[in-house]
């Protein structure tokens, strides 16, 4: 698992939250802090990967995460591709072939989402020396920028990690983000960590990544302080997973008055995209509690946290080596 | 046929509990004389054994070989050659080739390669069901008649338990064995053991439901049937208790273990190394100890390579996008010496799992060293280190676990039917 980091301790690759030094954590989300200043300017770049090549290779569809990567990169600076991989995984070509071809493009970074568990990996340990990967989603395993950007969007709205209580609500079996999530909440040092959901949404042994597990909603909801709602695909109703929508948002659905035994000040996270009435309704997700259009902004801002940390020419570390 | 003499070993056989040092005699493909030292024997050709182990020659139970279907991987001859060289004699070798061997005529295709290669002998096995589909019967007649022991499901499960119940009772009509795979083919879904381990590296996990729920309800189905039932690469220890319980109702039913199962656990996938990925999946150190505990015991009497080679395509990618299966025929006889080197069972049953239990199962004439056995034989030199590496792999099929490992023992001498198919100094 210690692909990501090299011999002095520096993130190499960004594949996964596990097991990474909680001071690494937290230069990740101050370095983002650094970077949200520049957000809000009028110009909005800086030069940091100038001449750099960055490769978007999305072989699951996506726009919020692959928009959000790119910004990042083209606000640094580099120049962005995107491929989207259906156009090359039908003609036959191996996954290794494919990075081969478009290293050889002189590629510096790859932006990699795929549908296999331990995919990011697979590229990372295949890359050239000096080409970094940063996974923008594995299977079931890993979202680990996704999972930065909700710890950055908590610390921004509640300040230090340790005195609060996290619920994670919804389908935890089939998210790379609840994992990655729950590693890195673990690692800064958040109080307590709770996963809410039915038994056939739940993985085997969750307990043991360090989270108290409830199946019932009020419970686990009772004096927390964020709540995150994780995205339940349509297709988890075929399967004998769920009986149907009516049921598991009568059940597991967020809304205003479901949040009854939560903290008053308690704010509400969705790592998007929204189904409005299924895990969370509409006045919950547009009402004062919702940061979930933060959680949009601040993606960019830890996304160029870790683009130039993995290439080495973050603000942070610049100074150090200065 | 040349005659043998093989002499001052340390003579082996399970079967008898002989161990001593002494002499082979061998003629005719035949042992015909054994133990203390023969002088009544003229031998055209001599193997000095002094301060080497001689044993019968390994009979493993579960082989793919690849041909006919896909040599991109192996081949009958590479293979039975790479078996010759680790010791092992007999190649014991699942149906689910392609086409499957469930007429003559694929069997005979097999015996021919087999004979063609001259090494370690082949011994096919008949397909339970048609095609492995498990709906229609093969002739299990004419499949005994071309030389199959024995039937199997070649890890591909029945769903329908009228079809299993009618192929068992079919399969005892002929006196063949059936070897059964214990697992429920939809809860068997997955690539990993369900647990900590797969949640953490978001891979679909196999319930150790799977294979009692499988083996439970094999178990019952095979009590109504007079049929010799053997189950095939147990991997929980739910599953040995369970078997364990069922035996001691039923005599005539076995078991056997992958011997990987006896080593490695779900904690040595944690870089989702694809080598690891084998079905059934490597579980928890709880049930590798209650695994090795059942061998011990005798409860699983049979311990098998589980042999599966691949080419580098077919375990090149994402942990779930590769093949399962892991080759072992190279490392077969070393693992189960450092079984007994490791205090887990005593030196004769664990070469009686790899001889003469299986040769009982099947109703084969080898796996022992007596007087008139035929003469299939390894010769093992103790304290002679060797690495494992994709170089000292004699398997086409490179994809070992135990690449890196270090083992002290190491194969001098093959002999299958009284020909030497194996000679270390000759071929180093």
């Amino acid at each position: 698992m210690s692909v990501q980091i090299d011999h002095d301790g520096r993130l190499r690759h960004f594949l996964t939250t596990e097991g990474l030094d909680p001071a690494l954590l937290e230069r990740i989300l101050d370095t983002a802090e650094s970077f949200s200043g520049v957000i809000g300017k009028s110009v909005k770049k800086v030069p940091l990967l100038r001449g750099r090549t960055v490769i978007n290779l999305f072989f699951e569809s996506s726009t919020r995460t692959r928009t959000t990567f790119e910004l990042a990169a083209k606000r640094l600076s580099a120049d962005v591709l995107n491929v989207s991989a259906d156009t090359t995984a039908t003609k036959g070509e191996s996954l290794l072939d494919m990075l081969r071809n478009l290293q050889a493009m002189q590629a510096d970074m790859f932006v990699i989402r795929h549908a296999e568990s331990g995919a990011a990996e697979y590229f990372a340990r295949h890359v050239d020396p000096g080409v970094a990967v940063l996974n923008a989603g594995d299977g079931w395993h890993a979202h680990p920028t996704q999972a930065m950007l909700d710890a950055f969007t908590i610390r921004r709205h509640k300040g230090h990690f340790e005195p609060l209580r996290i619920a994670i609500v919804g389908d935890i079996r089939h998210s790379r983000v609840a994992r990655s999530q729950i590693h890195a909440l673990n690692g800064l040092g958040a109080g307590e960590i709770r996963v809410i959901a039915p038994n056939t949404l739940l993985p085997a042994d969750i307990d043991s990544l360090g989270v108290q597990v409830y199946t019932d909603l009020s419970a686990g909801l009772r004096d927390v302080d964020v709540v995150i709602a994780l995205r339940l695909q349509r297709e988890r109703m075929q399967g004998a997973l769920l009986p149907g929508e009516a049921e598991y948002f009568r059940h597991y659905g967020l809304t205003e008055a479901r949040l009854g035994p939560a903290h008053p000040e308690a704010i509400v996270m969705h790592p998007g995209p929204i189904n409005r009435g299924v895990e969370i309704d509409s006045a919950l997700a547009d009402g004062p509690r919702s940061v979930i259009l933060d959680q949009v902004t601040n993606g960019i801002a830890v996304r160029m946290a870790v683009m130039t940390m993995v290439l080495g020419v973050a603000p942070d570390s610049a100074r150090e080596e200065a | 046929m040349s005659r043998i003499l093989i002499t001052g070993g340390r003579l082996l056989d399970p079967a008898s509990g002989l161990d001593e040092t002494g002499d082979v005699a061998i003629a005719d493909g035949r042992i015909v004389a054994l133990g203390g030292a023969i002088a009544d024997f003229t031998p055209e050709q001599t193997i000095d054994a002094s301060d080497q182990w001689v044993m019968p020659g390994l009979i493993d139970l579960a082989a793919r070989l690849r041909e006919p279907g896909a040599t991109r991987k192996a081949d009958i001859a590479s293979e039975a050659r790479a078996a010759a060289a680790a010791g092992i004699t007999t190649l014991v070798m699942p149906p689910d080739t392609d086409p499957v061997m469930d007429t003559p005529s694929v069997v005979d295709l097999v015996n021919h390669r087999a004979h063609q290669a001259g090494a370690a002998r082949v011994v096919p096995l008949g397909a339970l069901t048609r095609g492995l589909a498990g709906e229609q019967l093969p002739g299990m007649a004419a499949l005994a008649a071309a030389g199959c022991p024995a039937v199997s499901d070649a890890g591909r499960p029945l769903r329908d338990g009228l079809v299993l119940r009618r192929a068992l009772e079919y399969a005892s009509t002929f006196s063949l064995p059936a070897i059964l795979t214990p697992v429920d083919p939809d809860l068997g879904q997955g690539c990993v053991h369900e647990g900590p381990t797969a949640t953490r590296l978001g891979l679909p996990g196999i319930p150790v439901a799977a294979e009692t729920a499988g083996l439970g309800r094999q178990i019952a189905i095979a009590s109504a049937t007079r049929a010799r039932v053997h189950f095939s690469r147990l991997s929980s220890a739910a599953g040995a208790r369970l078997f364990a319980a069922a035996r001691r109702e039923q005599r005539e039913i076995s078991a056997d273990v992958a011997i990987h199962q006896l080593f490695l656990t779900d904690q040595d996938l944690m870089g989702y190394d694809p080598r690891f990925h084998v079905d059934p999946p490597l579980r928890d150190i709880v049930d590798r100890e209650a695994l090795r505990q059942a061998v011990a015991d005798g409860v699983i009497d049979i311990i098998c390579s589980d042999h599966q080679p691949h080419d580098r395509d077919a375990k090149d990618g994402p942990f779930a996008s590769t093949a399962p299966g892991a080759a072992g025929i190279d490392t077969l006889l070393p693992l189960v010496l450092r079984l007994v080197r490791e205090g887990v069972l005593p030196l004769q049953r664990a070469l009686a799992a790899v001889t003469v239990t299986p040769a009982r199962l099947l109703g084969l004439e080898a796996g022992r060293l007596e007087t008139g056995a035929v003469a299939d034989i390894t010769v093992v030199a103790q304290n002679n280190p060797w690495f494992c590496t994709p170089e000292t792999l004699r398997s086409r099929g490179h994809n070992s676990p135990f690449l890196g490992w270090e083992f002290d023992t190491r194969v001098t001498h093959t002999l299958v039917d009284g020909h030497r198919i194996h000679d270390a100094s000759a071929a180093d």
